[in-house]
């Protein structure tokens, strides 16, 4: 296409469904994945009578989807390099149990220095990721420097660290988790955020959008490229503010549990209206740790050259390295990567047991797999988004929670789960053929 | 040619050997290069042309041999010291990322950032399209992954990104082979307008008669040794073959088997 008619086709108004996409610029894949989320939330909530869509499951929902969310958008990076990490699980795992023990075990006993200190959480968040980053960087040495095919060395890994979780405390139960340390979990009436600090969030996410919107087009018109037209960017930016602050006002519906109201309401001398006390959860912590590692890794993927180099070998390793790039030290690079996120999560998941135990983050290696690969990611390597990964946990979990719902037995969950996995992918396969 | 003025060559690679396991690609090859000159590799398969070249640009080191540049000897153990020293390689497979867009790739490995650190996409795009608008004014497709390009275009993508970092001295191997008439015309324009800027070139091809067309002097080589490097003017095509065939200089070889060269 000339740059004259491509410039004329983003200035007439659009006439087809086509056309209307292409001048807005949209990643067709992401698009196609939330109609699909769109059409299984819905059908969910027909079929459960309306319980599917209500806040208190949309809460959940949110709460359940970021723990796999975290890891799938590091496994991303990991797919696109043309690698695999099969001991995502048990590194949650272990990360999850140390960081257990730190703050259960050897701060309070070994050490003597008493339980719920003010900097227990931090000591045992920091050793937990300085344990993801350090498992991370010793699997990416053995792949990328030693050469080791990424799955046989991470198939290793994912029996070496479960090993090493029973050897800790002779495969004991850890607990209680120190007080601070439980609210990344998103128990209530700590795990989330609350009322006005979700407004917040959501509105500095909104700005966030329009500002990135709003500057990228202007930056393209100042080198006088063809620019998405402008009532392109007030539609895409008018959905993602509707889209964010609805998320905000579900979260916001969703309310503390009776129990705990009533709890809150006696310590603080309030007498209950009729009908309860209504406290809004707002946004869950899982789910802020979600956005900010979503954004971070967003960034990281598209934004450095780190990323770019990731997708570059992806795309063709020979040509990364005679561009002079350091392939080697960019895989092991996604290996610490992928090694933190693991303990993030486990952080995430330890906290919401309110509890170390040995089995965290069993399977989870496929979830996270599968919600990458729902979500756009070619295990040829190359390509994959952040974003879409997100989404593809959240479809996952949206299945699953459906299906519990609906009182589906766990079998038939799997069964349905496995062939989702594989019809999406041939789905987008045969599309993508379909396309060239 | 500079040869005349006592200057020493911008490139000269002396004695040079390479062997994979047993095999000896390139044994005790000597080539060089003047600024604003092209010399021509040829010989057949598996001669060793693309593997001696492949050390000029780091992609694989020399076993042994001195590599020279302005008459200095320089150590070039990966492609990022090549580059540094002005040395732009256009591979025969064209090394392109086929997954990201025409500037990702321009830049790979040297991308522009903006103040703050981020890539500058905007800034590498706008270098791109500059460049584009001088090689190939048809190309268009800044958004496109490489994958979804013809073979013209993948190939434009490839020369600009050896051409923008200011090479001195260019390596092409192959660099019509997968191209039609009229872009191979353009490519052959291009070569002489480099030339003209006083860039040296070595040009590695199958075609003798491209080499004809281009090269100032032609080096041969027959199963990794370098057969001869003689002047283009002082040749004909048939003696050329005769080299890159029998291995023999235009002085070793007689009428009768050159004749035979066509039989």
């Amino acid at each position: 296409m000339t740059q004259a008619t491509e410039a004329a086709i983003l200035k007439r108004p659009p006439r087809s469904v086509r056309q209307l996409l292409f001048s807005m610029e949209i990643d067709m894949r992401l698009m196609g994945m939330v109609l699909i989320l769109a059409l299984i939330w819905l059908g969910f909530n027909v079929m459960s009578g309306g319980i599917f869509l209500s806040s208190r499951n949309l809460w959940n929902l949110s709460v359940q989807s970021a723990a796999v969310a975290v890891m799938a958008t590091g496994m991303v990076l990991i797919i696109v390099s043309r690698n695999i990490d099969l001991s995502v699980g048990s590194i949650l795992g272990l990360t999850g149990y140390t960081m257990a023990m730190v703050q259960a075990v050897w701060i309070p006993t070994t050490l003597h220095l008493g339980f719920d200190q003010p900097y227990t959480w931090l000591i045992a968040l920091a050793v937990g990721i300085a344990l993801g980053a350090a498992i991370g960087a010793f699997q990416g040495y053995i792949v990328a420097y030693v050469g080791v095919p990424s799955f046989v060395v991470t198939l290793g890994g994912l029996l070496v660290w479960r090993g090493l979780v029973f050897e800790i405390q002779q495969g004991q139960t850890i607990s209680p988790m120190d007080k601070t340390f439980s609210i990344v979990g998103g128990g209530l009436p700590n795990g989330a955020i609350g009322e006005w600090p979700s407004w917040i969030v959501g509105i500095l996410c909104c700005a966030g959008i329009v500002y990135a919107l709003v500057s990228s087009r202007r930056r393209r018109r100042e080198y006088g490229f063809p620019v998405r037209p402008m009532w392109a960017v007030a539609v895409l930016s008018v959905s993602a503010c509707v889209a964010i602050l609805a998320a905000v006002w579900v979260a916001n519906n969703y309310f503390w549990p009776p129990l705990l109201a009533q709890q809150y309401a006696d310590a603080h001398h309030i007498t209950e209206p009729l009908g309860g006390l209504l406290i809004p959860a707002g946004i869950a912590f899982p789910v802020i740790i979600l956005l900010g590692v979503t954004l971070v890794m967003g960034f990281v993927a598209t934004r450095q050259r780190f990323g770019r180099y990731v997708f570059a070998i992806g795309g063709n390793p020979e040509a990364a390295i005679l561009a002079g790039i350091n392939t080697r030290r960019t895989i092991l690079g996604t290996f610490v990567l992928m090694g933190v996120l693991c303990a993030i999560s486990g952080a995430i998941q330890t906290a919401r047991l309110d509890s170390g135990v040995t089995s965290l983050g069993t399977n989870d290696e496929l979830l996270v797999i599968a919600a990458a690969v729902i979500g756009g990611t070619s295990l040829a390597g190359g390509i994959g988004t952040i974003p879409g990964a997100v989404l593809g946990a959240v479809i996952m979990q949206s299945l699953k929670s459906g299906m519990i719902i609906l009182k589906v037995d766990s079998p038939i969950q799997d069964i349905v789960v496995g062939a989702v996995l594989v019809a999406a992918v041939a789905l987008d396969t045969i599309l993508q053929r379909r396309a060239k | 040619m500079s040869k005349a003025t006592g200057k020493p060559p911008l490139v000269e690679l002396r004695n040079m050997y390479v062997a994979f396991g047993g095999v000896h690609a390139v044994q005790n090859v000597t080539v060089d290069l003047y600024p604003g000159e092209v010399v021509g590799l040829v010989g057949g398969n598996g001669a060793g042309k693309s593997t001696l070249m492949r050390v000029l640009s780091g992609a694989h080191p020399a076993d042994s041999g001195e590599i020279l540049i302005d008459g200095r000897p320089v150590v070039i153990t990966n492609p990022r010291a090549a580059k540094a020293l002005g040395i732009e390689t256009i591979y025969q497979t064209l090394a392109l990322a086929d997954n990201v867009d025409a500037a990702a790739n321009m830049f790979l490995g040297r991308e522009l950032m903006n103040r703050v650190g981020v890539l500058d996409d905007a800034a590498m795009e706008d270098e791109t399209r500059k460049v584009m608008g001088r090689l190939n004014p048809n190309f268009k497709n800044f958004k496109t992954p490489c994958m979804s390009l013809s073979g013209g275009q993948r190939q434009s993508v490839a020369i600009a990104r050896a051409i923008h970092f200011n090479a001195r001295i260019l390596i092409m191997d192959e660099p019509t082979a997968a191209l039609g008439p009229a872009e191979t015309t353009q490519v052959r324009g291009l070569i002489k307008q480099l030339k003209a800027e006083g860039i040296g070139i070595f040009l590695i091809s199958h075609d003798i008669h491209d080499v004809f067309d281009l090269a100032d002097r032609i080096s041969v080589m027959l199963h990794g040794k370098l057969v001869g490097t003689v002047n283009k003017a002082d040749v004909t095509t048939d003696e050329v073959l005769g080299m890159i065939i029998m291995g023999k200089l235009p002085s070793e070889v007689t009428q009768r088997e050159l004749a035979q060269l066509h039989g």
